[in-house]
């Protein structure tokens, strides 16, 4: 992975005791960290280990039971997030972050064309000028390797992997500083995977991006992350330095999960 | 020479919790210190930890005993208390390391993962790209490879392309895990003279090399691990 962009300034992200529950059922336990400019937060475990349940609670999807989330807006101030009224807190999803769903249909207009999937979230944040949304849209296309040729085809006819590219660039068109993602090679072919990572890595390199990546994937992790949150029933078994979690894990959970792969 | 890099009393255990918590002694108070221009040569049987310390240097494994300290410009780190972010910012701008093996990435070319230690530290990228293409080509990479990603490289091949990467930047500290193991003659040559090069630009330089030819040419000192071997301190 490529080494953050420094910034000395302040994190990006704080969660404090971020703690979810369903009913009675635990969802993600007491989960703290700090994120800073440039830097890729991966969040692994097993299926049903808490990862999709904190990602929605720190991009204000769900609302935690109990714990804080904070944010660096763009003037500095370091703001509670579910103290932000409806408008900031749309603004924010808006234009400083982005999503990227497993399922790009999640994250996609099907029925528009693949222009105006990225076009839209530009005239979002008040682009009006045509050519120049057309002209953006374009480039980004380009950029996530998808023929221009196809901007005025909808995704439906799209494979797996284009969607997925397709989403990608519908979230980094208007130039977020976050990028929240949930398995976001999960549903794609070995090759496909790898296509679609190492354009993520270049992308996130390239534009200082911070990122919170859920994966189970221990090899997207390595791929991507500089460093590592290892969940399993909702708790936080192990935190670290993605590399150091992986060559020389200290849980005994975090052993097993490595020694279970064939090599990463 | 200014002390680059200071290890105090560093020890290191594996704990096996899938053997039942077996506890593996790897090294024990290990004291070492590197200058400046200076370039050491881990030595001892194999197994005997000299890849695990250099892991701990650089933090890819942790050093839960002991001090670990880097002079960084005009400040000293603890790695082995150091934050993530604080290991990544060492690796970037001041600890440089050849592993033993590379690890190649999915699509990325030769030329761009030698190239990459430069781009992280601000150098524009065609200027990158064209000293990376320099140091493949010392290293005698063949030119039609270095658009290829190395995953299917020989074993020399691979090694060349990591040299070249862990060469290619100023890192005022570079680790070196056997980076000649693979390499003919002429190759290993040409990592002698890199090294000297790196010496006389005032680097300072920890090495595993097993070439005794290699090694009296670029060695200044050589610590025998057997001193610091867990059993014997146990
Ligand atoms: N909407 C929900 N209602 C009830 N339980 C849920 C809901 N969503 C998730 N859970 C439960 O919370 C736990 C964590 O789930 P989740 O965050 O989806 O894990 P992961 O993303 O790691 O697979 C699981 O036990 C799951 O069954
Ligand atoms: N990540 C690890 N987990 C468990 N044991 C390890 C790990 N890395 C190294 N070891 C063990 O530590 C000992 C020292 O290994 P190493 O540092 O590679 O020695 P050397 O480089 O001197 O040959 C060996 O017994 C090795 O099996
Ligand atoms: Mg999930
Ligand atoms: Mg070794």
């Amino acid at each position: 992975m490529n080494l953050p962009v420094f910034d000395d300034g302040a994190p990006l992200l704080r969660a404090s005791g971020v703690t979810r529950y369903y009913g009675t059922r635990i969802g993600c336990t007491d989960v703290s960290f700090e994120l800073w400019p440039g830097e890729v937060l991966a969040v692994v475990g097993e299926s049903g280990s808490g990862k999709t349940t904190l990602l929605n609670c720190l991009s204000t999807r769900l609302v935690p039971t109990s714990g804080v989330v904070e944010y660096r807006m763009r003037d500095g101030a370091m703001r509670d997030l579910f103290q932000l009224n409806e408008a900031e807190r749309r603004l924010l999803m808006r234009t400083d972050w982005g999503f990227v769903h497993q399922n790009p249909a999640d994250g996609l207009r099907m029925t528009v064309s693949a222009g105006a999937n990225v076009g839209e979230r530009l005239m979002a944040v008040g682009a009006r000028n045509y050519g120049a949304i057309r002209g953006e849209a374009e480039s980004w296309l380009d950029k996530v390797e998808i023929d221009t040729g196809r901007i005025d085809d909808d995704p439906r006819g799209f494979s797996g992997g284009m969607r997925q590219r397709l989403q990608i660039a519908r979230n980094l068109v208007t130039g977020p500083r976050l990028i929240f993602m949930d398995e976001p090679t999960g549903g794609l072919d070995v090759s496909v995977q790898a296509r679609l990572l190492d354009l993520l890595r270049q992308l996130v390199g390239e534009f200082g991006l911070s990122a919170v990546v859920v994966t189970h994937d221990l090899a997207v992790a390595r791929l991507l992350s500089h460093r590592m949150i290892v969940m399993r029933g909702g708790n936080v078994i192990e935190t670290g330095l993605t590399d150091q979690v992986l060559d020389d894990p200290r849980a005994p959970y975090t052993q097993l999960l490595v020694s279970s792969i064939l090599q990463v | 020479m200014p002390t680059r890099l200071c290890l105090n009393g560093v020890s290191k255990n594996f704990v096996m919790h899938l053997q039942g918590g077996a506890v593996l002694p790897v090294v024990a108070e290990v004291e070492l210190a590197v200058a400046a221009g200076e370039c050491v040569v881990l030595g001892g049987r194999s197994g005997i930890g000299k890849s695990s310390v250099l892991k701990m240097i650089y933090g890819n494994y942790r050093c839960e005993e002991g001090q670990i300290l880097i002079t960084d410009g005009d400040r000293i780190v603890n790695v082995a208390t150091a934050s993530p972010r604080e290991i990544l910012a060492l690796r970037k701008e001041t600890i440089g390391y050849v592993s033993q093996f590379l690890r190649a990435i999915p699509r990325v070319s030769a030329r761009d993962i030698v190239a990459e230690p430069l781009i992280e530290r601000g150098v524009e990228r065609d200027d990158a790209v064209s000293r990376a293409e320099d140091m493949l080509a010392r290293l005698n990479v063949p030119e039609k490879l270095w658009g290829l990603p190395p995953a299917t490289f020989s074993g020399g091949e691979q090694q060349r392309v990591n040299i070249a990467r862990g060469f290619i930047a100023d890192f005022p500290i570079l680790l070196l895990d056997e980076p000649t193991a693979s390499l003919d003659a002429a190759n290993r040559a040409v990592v002698v003279d890199l090294v000297k090069e790196k010496k006389a630009s005032g680097a300072a330089l920890l090495g595993i090399l097993h070439d005794a030819d290699v090694r009296e040419r670029i060695a200044d000192r050589v610590i025998d691990m057997e001193a610091f071997a867990a059993e014997k301190a146990a």
